[in-house]
């Protein structure tokens, strides 16, 4: 267990800037998530964290003490690689073994055939295996333990992966993309099982993926790196509603956000032809993004999908619809703005529960959002709070 | 387009007896007698009196029989099981020095990342080029003043470290997943056990194709053990064949007789061991 503390980390290879001063703390017992999209620097930095890299400049600590120079071992993290990384030759037992022998015999007895000239390491030994079968047994692949990785399937080599990790309670659980290489129907179990793992074990995860919805679901928080630098970290529920910037805005959510310009007018915004009549504290003229979240917008009039929810005044836009996608208990609507076709927006609206059949939609169609439901952001994309034109739910 | 599918199975038929496939077979059959006459020649020889090795009119058979005679001497007539014996010590020591150095040295070129790397792996490269007839004098030199002429160790000197065997399994250590080394960083190996736990076991197919390719480098080599060795006691099973020679004459039907003789034990070797003799030399070739 431990509380992880990093302080302005940075990272360079050859010119090449890839961590810019990341300043993060995990608390003890929490999962975060490291997100971004490849090249973001987020697996520099579970290196970095782990011991395996040094950084360039910086101080990570563990529960306050400074681990800088630390080795992986004497740091005691625990990782998981996202090639499962499992020892070729060595069967899962002994795959499952290694970090404890390495850490519980010394050097002379690690040598091969010292097992049989060690004899007073014989209890250190089955007390290895005892364990070894113990977490096995929790992971379910107590029968796997005489076969070698290459006779395992995908999803069995990720819980040997997380079995040889959790032996030996670690002090801190690292993951890298651990899920990437199982198919689409593993992977949410494994996920599951992952949660259940932390939430069971109680240890410090700190998870780096790429993909939005692992770390949403997983985490307590997430935090979101861009070009080597943290864009924002927060509980997902919180980067959903209340994102930073439009990166953090786009990164988050699927559908994606829809992003339109507008420009400030006394009376509220003007998107397009539309005047959103909210009160804004904006000088006149302004530029800003407004973003829509694909559920914020229903249709109107349309008895299969369920009705825009909230109360108070509108967003009302005329919609030329472009491809939908039906997911069988709701939609997503592509659909461009009429009188202004440059503006795309995105909508995804439930099906009412008598009406589960195909939907048909026509061409054209009104939808309707509630102010209290517009994200605004200044032309360099970050996010307009205050003065806030709504109050948000959940803000900070 | 219908034309040419039509015609095509014709004009497969037709190439396995085209000229070009004649030509081919021809200039192989070539190329294999190129290869196999001298061994067929060693063994005609190794069963003539010297006169007819000299004689101009080559037959496979000799006319007069003196094979018995050319491999008693060989056989019995000298200590043949000793140069067996000390081909093999130096053999087998040069190989077990040059794996204990090589393989250290070929993964810290492939995964480790330290001030001049590059320029120690041009350095390994660039020695690849210097054959042994350049250093030989000094090493000799050397040798003499040290004075180790006629032992094991001067036969295995100049061979203990091989940059060949370093760029070789420098190259094979290179394909190895990165992601491993680090979970076993992560578990607490040290980099010596990364080595001799995990490279080492991945890497047996190199290390087997070096071991033979070795071996046979050694065993057949005439040149170092001809300056080195001064005593019978020392000689090698290579060396030996030249016991036959003196300033006056050479007895080539013995020494053709020796030649068999020492061949023969790597060429069994050869057999059972082919696969990694061929991999040897292919992995030799430039890869990755």
């Amino acid at each position: 267990m431990a509380r992880l503390t990093l302080t302005d980390i940075r990272k360079s290879y050859g010119g090449t800037e890839v961590l810019r001063g990341i300043d993060l703390t995990v608390a003890d017992g929490e999962f975060l998530s490291l997100v971004g999209a490849s090249g973001c620097g987020k697996s520099t930095l579970l290196r970095i964290i782990s011991g395996l890299e040094s950084p360039d400049a910086g101080k990570i600590a563990l529960d306050g003490r400074d681990v800088g120079s630390a080795t992986p071992k004497e740091r005691g993290v625990a990782m998981v690689f996202q090639d499962y990384a499992l020892y070729p030759h060595m069967s899962v037992a002994q795959n499952m073994a290694m970090p404890l022998i390495m850490a519980r015999l010394p050097m002379y007895a690690r040598l091969p055939g010292a097992r049989w000239l060690t004899p007073n390491h014989r209890g250190t030994r089955s007390g290895v295996a005892a364990q070894v079968e113990r977490v096995a047994r929790q992971l379910r692949i107590d029968h796997l333990l005489d076969r070698r990785p290459a006779q395992l399937s995908g999803g069995q080599r990720q819980r040997v992966a997380l079995g040889r990790a959790l032996v030996r309670d670690p002090s801190l659980f690292l993951m890298d993309e651990p899920l990437s290489n199982l198919d689409a129907k593993l992977r949410v179990e494994v996920r599951r099982e992952i949660v259940e793992l932390h939430r069971a074990s109680g240890l410090t995860f700190v998870y780096v993926t790429h993909d939005q919805t692992e770390a949403m679901t997983m985490s307590d928080r997430v935090a979101l790196l861009r070009d080597g630098r943290l864009l924002q970290v927060a509980a997902p529920g919180t980067l959903y509603a209340d994102p930073a910037s439009v990166e953090v805005a786009r990164f988050v959510g699927t559908p994606e956000i829809s992003l339109l310009p507008a420009v400030a007018e006394p009376g509220g915004l003007r998107i397009g032809t539309v005047l959103a009549p909210c009160a804004h504290g904006l000088t006149s003229g302004r530029d800003v993004i407004v973003g829509l979240r694909p559920e914020a917008l229903a249709p109107v009039g349309m008895p299969a999908l369920q009705s825009p929810g909230g109360r108070g005044p509108r967003l009302r836009l005329e919609l030329a619809v472009e491809a939908v996608e039906d997911l069988g208990a709701e939609v997503v609507i592509h659909a461009r703005l009429r009188d202004f076709p440059d503006l795309a927006v995105r909508m995804r609206s439930q099906k009412t529960l008598e009406r589960t059949g195909p939907v048909p939609l026509p061409d054209h169609l009104t939808a309707e959002a509630p102010l209290s439901a517009l994200l605004m952001f200044d032309a360099e994309g970050q996010r307009l709070r205050d003065p806030a034109p709504v109050q948000m739910a959940g803000a900070q | 387009m219908t034309d040419m599918t039509a015609i095509a199975p014709a004009r497969i038929r037709l190439a396995r007896i085209s000229p070009g496939r004649v030509l081919g077979f021809v200039i192989l059959a070539l190329g294999a007698w190129v290869v196999v006459f001298p061994y067929i020649w060693m063994i005609s020889s190794s069963l003539k009196p010297t006169d007819e090795v000299y004689d101009a009119d080559f037959t496979i058979w000799p006319r007069t029989f003196a094979g018995v005679q050319n491999y008693w001497d060989v056989l019995v007539g000298q200590p043949y099981p000793t140069f067996l014996l000390n081909s093999l010590i130096v053999c087998g020591g040069i190989l077990a020095a040059q794996l204990v150095t090589a393989i250290p040295a070929a993964y810290a070129l492939a995964k480790l990342r330290f001030r001049g790397q590059t320029i120690l792996l041009g350095t390994v490269v660039a020695c690849l080029t210097i054959p042994i007839n350049v250093t030989s004098i000094p090493l000799y030199l050397g040798v003499v003043k040290a004075g180790l002429l006629d032992t094991y160790l001067s036969m295995m000197l100049p061979f203990l470290v091989s940059v060949f065997a370093i760029f070789l399994f420098r190259q094979f250590f290179r394909a190895y997943p990165d992601s491993i080394i680090q979970a076993a960083r992560v578990d607490g190996f040290s980099e010596i056990e990364i080595v001799l736990r995990l490279i080492v076991p991945a890497a047996v197919p190199a290390v087997a194709a070096f071991s033979v390719f070795s071996f046979v480098a050694h065993w057949n080599d005439l040149y170092w053990p001809l300056i080195v060795v001064q005593s019978q006691e020392k000689m090698t099973a290579s060396l030996s064949m030249m016991q036959y020679r003196s300033e006056f004459d050479i007895n080539y039907g013995r020494t053709f007789a020796a030649a068999t003789v020492v061949t023969i034990p790597m060429l069994i070797v050869f057999l059972f061991a082919r696969r990694a003799f061929i991999r040897g030399i292919t992995m030799s070739g430039v890869k990755g």
